[in-house]
Formats: C-alpha cells, sequence, structure tokens
C-alpha cells in the first residue's frame, strides 16, 4: 500500500473517503480553437473538500453543470484528478497503480442512471452478473449461488426465474435492480449512485428506493447518492452535499438543509421543489434569471450573478466554506 | 357553468404493429374548461402523450383515431377534414413539445423561425412579424436582441421559452405541452411554470399539461386527468383528485410520491408491479393485476361513477373511495397484492 501524502484527514479511522481540494478540469474547443488561442478549461469540479465516513450516505445535489457527476467519477477514478487528491481508505486515487486497480474497482462501484444503457442487451441476465465475478476470479462453481443471492438482496422476486432473460424482457424497475445487484455482486465497501431513479416511474421509484435503502443499512455500505432532486436524496441520505458550478455551497445534514437553508443559492433549491401538496403555499424563488455557465463562470463566488444577496466582496474573493453549526457554508454572509 | 372549449368523449387511438392493434388511447373523456390549467398526467406508456397528439391529429403514421368524439368550439376535430384541422394548428391549438429541440430547427435563427409562423399562417408582412417576434419575446421574458439566435445557442430553459413563445404566435385558445419542464431543473422548471402560468392567465387561455409529476400538477393545475393504461382513471378539479383520489391507483400514486415539506420519516411506497402491455391488456379493469382493494367482479369492465360532482371514477369500487383511502394510505395495503 503506498504511503498517503495528505495524512490530516486520513488518520481519523472512520473515514473511508477523503477528498482535498479537488480539481478536474476538461479543455473544451478542440484543436481549431487552440490555435486560435480561444480553448476554454471547463472547470467541472473545481477545489471540493470533504469526509466521508463509513457507513454515511451522502447526496451530491445539484443542477445539471454543477460538477456532481463529475465528482462522482473522480470518487470511483473513472477520470484522473487534475488537481488536489481523494483518500479511500487512506490510500491515494491517483497513486493505485494499474495491477491494484481491480482490487480497488471492487472495492468501489457504480450504480448507473439508465438500467437500458448500462446493460448489455446481447447478455442474459446470468451473464451480466457473471461477468463482474469472472473478472474477479471468482470460481465457476460459486458464480451462479452468488448471483442468486445478489438478485434476493435486490428483491427481485424468485430470481432463478430471472437468470436466462434478457434485457428487454425486464421491465424499468426489475432491470434497476439488476444494476443494482451487478453493482453490489463484488461486496464493494462504497457505492456512488447516479441519479439511479430517475429514468423510472414514480409507481416503481419508491420500490427502488426502498431496495436502496435497505440493501445499504444491511451491509453497512457507504454511498454517495447524485441527484438534483432535494426530495430524494432526504429519503435516503442523512447529510447532504450541494454543489454549483463546480464548488461546495453547502454541507450539511439533510433536514437542517431542508428545513433551514443557509446558502442562498440552497434557499433557492429548496424553494423550487415543488411539493405533491395542493394547499401548500409557494414563495417567489429567491433566485436572478440565467443559467450557469460553466464556461464562464462569476469570479469570486460563482453563484454571484444569480444571488439577490450578491455584494463588493462576492466578486472579488472566493468564499471558502466556514462551519456554521452543524454546516459548512460557502458564503460571504456567513 | 359555461361550455368548456374541449370535450373529448371516449376517445380512441390505436397503433399498428404488424399485424396487431394497440390501443394506446382506449375510450378517454374528459372536458378542459376555458381558461383553466388542466393536467394529463400518468406513467410513461398510459396515453398520455397518444391524447395530447390526438387532440391535434399529429400522430405517427401507423396510428388512427378509431373512434370517439373531439369537440372543439363547435367542431368536432376527430372528424372535420384535413384541410380544416390545418387551419386550426398554430392558430387555435398550438403544441410545445418535450424537449424545445424538437419543435425548433438547427439550421434557422429563431427569429426566422417565428417570421416563418407568422408570415406563413398568421398573414403578417416582415415587419408586422418583426414587432410580434420582439413583443412575444418580451412576454416570455428573453431580451429582444436574442431574436438572431439559433436554438443552441440558448440553454435548455431559455430554448423551452422560446417553444412557449412560437406556441404562442398566433394567440391561440388552446396551448397542449407535453411535459415542458420534465428536462429542466428544478430551478428553471419553477420559472417556467411561473412564466406559462401568469401567461395562461393574462391571456384567458387553456392549457392541456401533460405530465408525470403529480407536484407539477399541484403547483400549477386546475384540474387533473389522471390516466391509467390507456384509460382515463379519474378526473376532477386539483383539488378533489390529489386531496380526495378516488381511483386506488391515484391513491397509490400519492404514496410513492416524495414530499419534501412532509415528514421525514415518511416512507415511500410503490406500487408493485408494471402497467399491463396494452397489445394484451388484462380484461375487465387494467389495474386489477396491482390493485390492492381488487375483487372479483373487476374482472369485468369498470363503470364510471360520479362520486362527486365532476369528479368521475373508472372503479367498480369508487363509491367506498373514502374508506379505501384510508387503508390506502397505509404501506402493509400495498405490500404484494395476492
Amino acid at each position: 500500500m503506498t504511503t498517503p501524502t495528505n495524512t490530516v484527514t486520513t488518520k481519523k479511522p472512520d473515514v473511508l473517503v477523503s477528498v482535498n481540494d479537488a480539481k478536474l478540469h476538461y479543455a473544451v474547443g478542440g484543436a481549431f480553437a487552440a490555435m486560435r488561442g480561444k480553448s476554454t478549461v471547463v472547470k467541472a469540479v473545481d477545489g471540493v473538500s470533504f469526509d466521508i465516513r463509513r457507513g454515511e450516505s451522502v447526496g451530491l445535489l445539484g443542477e445539471s453543470g454543477c460538477g456532481k457527476t463529475s465528482m462522482g467519477r473522480l470518487l470511483l477514478k473513472l477520470e484522473d484528478i487534475t488537481g488536489g487528491s481523494i483518500h479511500f481508505g487512506g490510500e491515494e486515487l491517483s497513486k493505485i497503480r494499474r495491477k491494484e486497480l481491480k482490487s480497488f474497482r471492487s472495492k468501489a462501484q457504480l450504480i448507473f442512471q439508465n438500467p437500458f444503457d448500462a446493460i448489455n442487451p446481447r447478455f442474459s441476465i446470468r451473464q451480466t452478473l457473471a461477468e463482474p465475478l469472472e473478472n474477479a476470479g471468482i470460481p465457476k462453481a460459486e458464480r451462479e449461488d452468488r448471483i442468486i443471492k445478489s438478485l434476493e438482496l435486490v428483491k427481485l422476486p424468485e430470481p432463478a426465474q430471472f437468470l436466462d432473460r434478457y434485457p428487454h424482457q425486464l421491465s424499468g424497475g426489475q432491470l434497476q435492480r439488476v444494476v443494482m445487484a451487478r453493482a453490489l455482486i463484488l461486496q464493494p465497501e462504497f457505492v456512488v449512485a447516479d441519479e439511479p431513479v430517475s429514468m423510472l416511474d414514480v409507481s416503481v421509484r419508491a420500490g427502488v428506493l426502498n431496495v436502496f435503502r435497505d440493501v445499504r443499512d444491511r451491509l453497512g455500505l457507504t454511498a454517495i447518492y447524485i441527484s438534483h432532486d432535494l426530495a430524494l436524496v432526504r429519503y435516503v441520505c442523512e447529510r447532504t452535499i450541494v454543489m454549483y458550478l463546480g464548488r461546495i455551497m453547502e454541507d450539511g445534514p439533510t433536514e437542517d438543509i431542508v428545513h433551514e437553508p443557509l446558502h442562498p443559492y440552497t434557499k433557492a433549491l429548496v424553494a423550487a421543489v415543488p411539493v405533491p401538496n395542493p394547499d401548500q403555499s409557494h414563495d417567489p424563488l429567491p433566485i436572478g434569471r440565467g443559467a450557469p455557465d460553466p464556461r464562464n463562470p462569476p469570479s469570486g463566488c460563482v453563484f454571484r450573478d444569480r444571488c439577490p444577496a450578491a455584494h463588493a466582496r462576492c466578486a472579488a474573493e472566493v468564499p471558502q466554506p466556514r462551519p456554521v453549526g452543524s454546516r459548512l457554508v460557502a458564503c460571504h454572509l456567513f | 357553468m359555461t361550455e368548456p372549449l374541449l370535450s373529448v368523449r371516449d376517445l380512441r387511438v390505436s397503433y399498428q404493429v404488424g399485424r396487431n392493434f394497440v390501443h394506446a388511447v382506449d375510450g378517454a373523456s374528459f372536458d378542459v374548461p376555458r381558461g383553466s390549467i388542466t393536467g394529463l398526467v400518468g406513467e410513461s406508456g398510459c396515453g398520455k402523450t397518444t391524447v395530447a397528439r390526438a387532440l391535434t391529429r399529429v400522430i405517427a403514421e401507423n396510428a388512427t383515431i378509431s373512434g370517439g368524439q373531439i369537440m372543439f368550439d363547435g367542431k368536432d376535430l376527430a372528424k372535420i377534414p384535413e384541410k380544416e384541422m390545418n387551419a386550426l394548428r398554430w392558430r387555435d391549438i398550438a403544441f410545445v413539445p418535450q424537449s424545445a429541440m424538437n419543435s425548433l430547427d438547427p439550421v434557422y435563427t429563431v427569429e426566422y423561425q417565428l417570421g416563418e409562423v407568422l408570415r406563413r399562417r398568421g398573414g403578417m408582412n416582415r415587419k408586422q412579424a418583426r414587432a410580434r417576434s420582439e413583443e412575444l419575446f418580451e412576454m416570455v421574458g428573453i431580451d429582444r436582441g436574442r431574436l438572431a439566435d439559433y436554438p443552441h445557442q440558448f440553454s435548455g430553459g431559455m430554448r423551452q421559452r422560446v417553444a412557449i413563445a412560437l406556441a404562442l404566435a398566433l394567440d391561440p385558445k388552446l396551448i397542449i405541452a407535453d411535459e415542458p419542464v420534465t428536462a429542466l431543473d428544478v430551478i428553471v422548471q419553477r420559472q417556467i411554470l411561473d412564466q406559462l402560468k401568469e401567461l395562461q392567465t393574462r391571456l384567458g387561455i387553456s392549457v392541456i399539461l401533460v405530465t408525470h409529476d403529480i407536484s407539477v400538477v399541484a403547483y400549477i393545475c386546475d384540474r387533473t386527468v389522471v390516466m391509467y393504461a390507456g384509460k382515463v382513471a379519474e378526473s376532477g378539479t386539483m383539488h378533489q383528485t390529489l386531496t380526495a383520489p378516488s381511483h386506488p391507483y391515484s391513491m397509490g400514486l400519492r404514496n410513492a410520491f416524495p414530499d419534501l415539506q412532509g415528514a421525514a420519516s415518511g416512507v415511500l411506497t410503490p406500487i408493485e408491479g408494471a402497467p399491463p402491455n396494452l397489445a394484451n391488456p388484462p380484461a375487465g379493469c387494467r389495474f386489477k393485476p396491482r390493485c390492492p382493494f381488487a375483487l372479483d367482479i373487476c374482472g369485468s369492465e369498470p363503470p364510471v361513477i360520479d362520486v362527486a360532482p365532476g369528479h368521475p371514477v373508472l372503479c367498480h369500487r369508487a363509491k367506498e373511495s373514502a374508506s379505501l383511502r384510508i387503508e390506502a394510505a397505509k404501506t402493509e395495503t400495498w405490500m404484494a397484492p395476492a
């Protein structure tokens, strides 16, 4: 095992994942733009730090383009980090060599967003689930048993009857359970679920979420749940990290964020969530029009051009996350 | 009460797939009052988009309106000749598709596309079209300077505003919006819904909002039509259908929805199973295989029963809906029906 270079946070025994000033920058525009000196850098993740304790479920919440999916991919070493570091179980991800990558992959898994894209349509369910076992060198004799067990885990009734079926013969809810079973079959410690129910109908969504909660509790998983929907995050995560244009705006207990959002962006986000109750009153949204432009974020606080409380300091200085009660808030108001 | 703007009776739309017919809409009836927003709610494959498209008669090549009436302003849209129907589109009934990119041509500027509708269909000259385009952009809250932009230069939310401007171009009486905010982030979604509501009130038009999201219905709609497997399960005012859902499917849907303002300990309850295959629907009530309240009688075609004035429900047990609602609120009720 490599020695972690940053030992400040990883010393704590209960921390599984430690993210320190992580950056993921993409060059966009291509060769022509570069020749004309017009290539730009999109800072998908720009200086993000947080720790995840073992057994904790953390929601990564934000709008499209906020960097939540990029952050999730960094955590699984699916992207090479541009700057900063991520430690997993004390080991720095960027130092993991190719040979050790397999072992890391079996410990940290991704649950995909769209079950129809995540599974090879030509593979039967048995083949789909056997593949990771094969890659991990599990002997053939054990595989069938583990496949059945993993399908039982995600509460697919009578799993044996699904083994020889193909993805198109399953409903979206069943297929998403298979995707979950595949992510869990190697008994990972850590899973990143990227909007796992956004493609599903409401009546089946609840079932998949319940399975997710149940499996996580039973296996003691550490989980990241990526979503744009605070109501869903609240259902599965005790802690929420709110991101905007590659940075963390607020990080704290989900219930606190839902009931008393502090950051002006979180306030707008909470106010915008529609609720299925016709008697709920709605205040006007405390946010300016316009969309975040990741190619050209404002100076200082990235949210300032839409923020109703922006003042001079917000343009001059990037607000650093500061502790406010149980939370961290990156805003000059605090 | 004045006559509704739109009155759909026993509408049937079927798709030919090979040698079989799939009855995507199988006897849908509902009214859209003047000056209201009606939410057409249901899951994927329930027929809501097919209904919406059938109202403008812009349906797939293999689809046919095989029965029923679509009474709009004294005309039966299911029967009038295509030429007459075509004259109604944009002028009287306009459509906002789910992805605005589908209604905008990527190789023309937005002004050109607005102008085309205004000149060709609205009979305006260039100058009038220009003035109207500017007015429309103002209405939907986009800077008029952006008229010369191409669709890809707009963000998702802005594009949806452009699509709404396009639909409003000729002052229609009815706008049909198919999941207009589904692909958008919550904040933009809320801004677009606010805009739609404001315009609907100001212009006194009617809107049919096709959506799968009952939170959106609760936020903006006056009336609700709940569809399940090609049929209307129930319809009524938004308050009736959301505070007193009377079809077991609507009751189940309410339980499956996370409520940000609700109790933290609340458990979401799924409806077990999946909607039926419409090529081969179950006999009788189509919700029967998933319904915790199903009886033997549900194997026969359910009647439409008014549980309250203007609140018809397609269920054998509709008269018991008040007591079923109490049962439906319990999670155990929905655990794997026998």
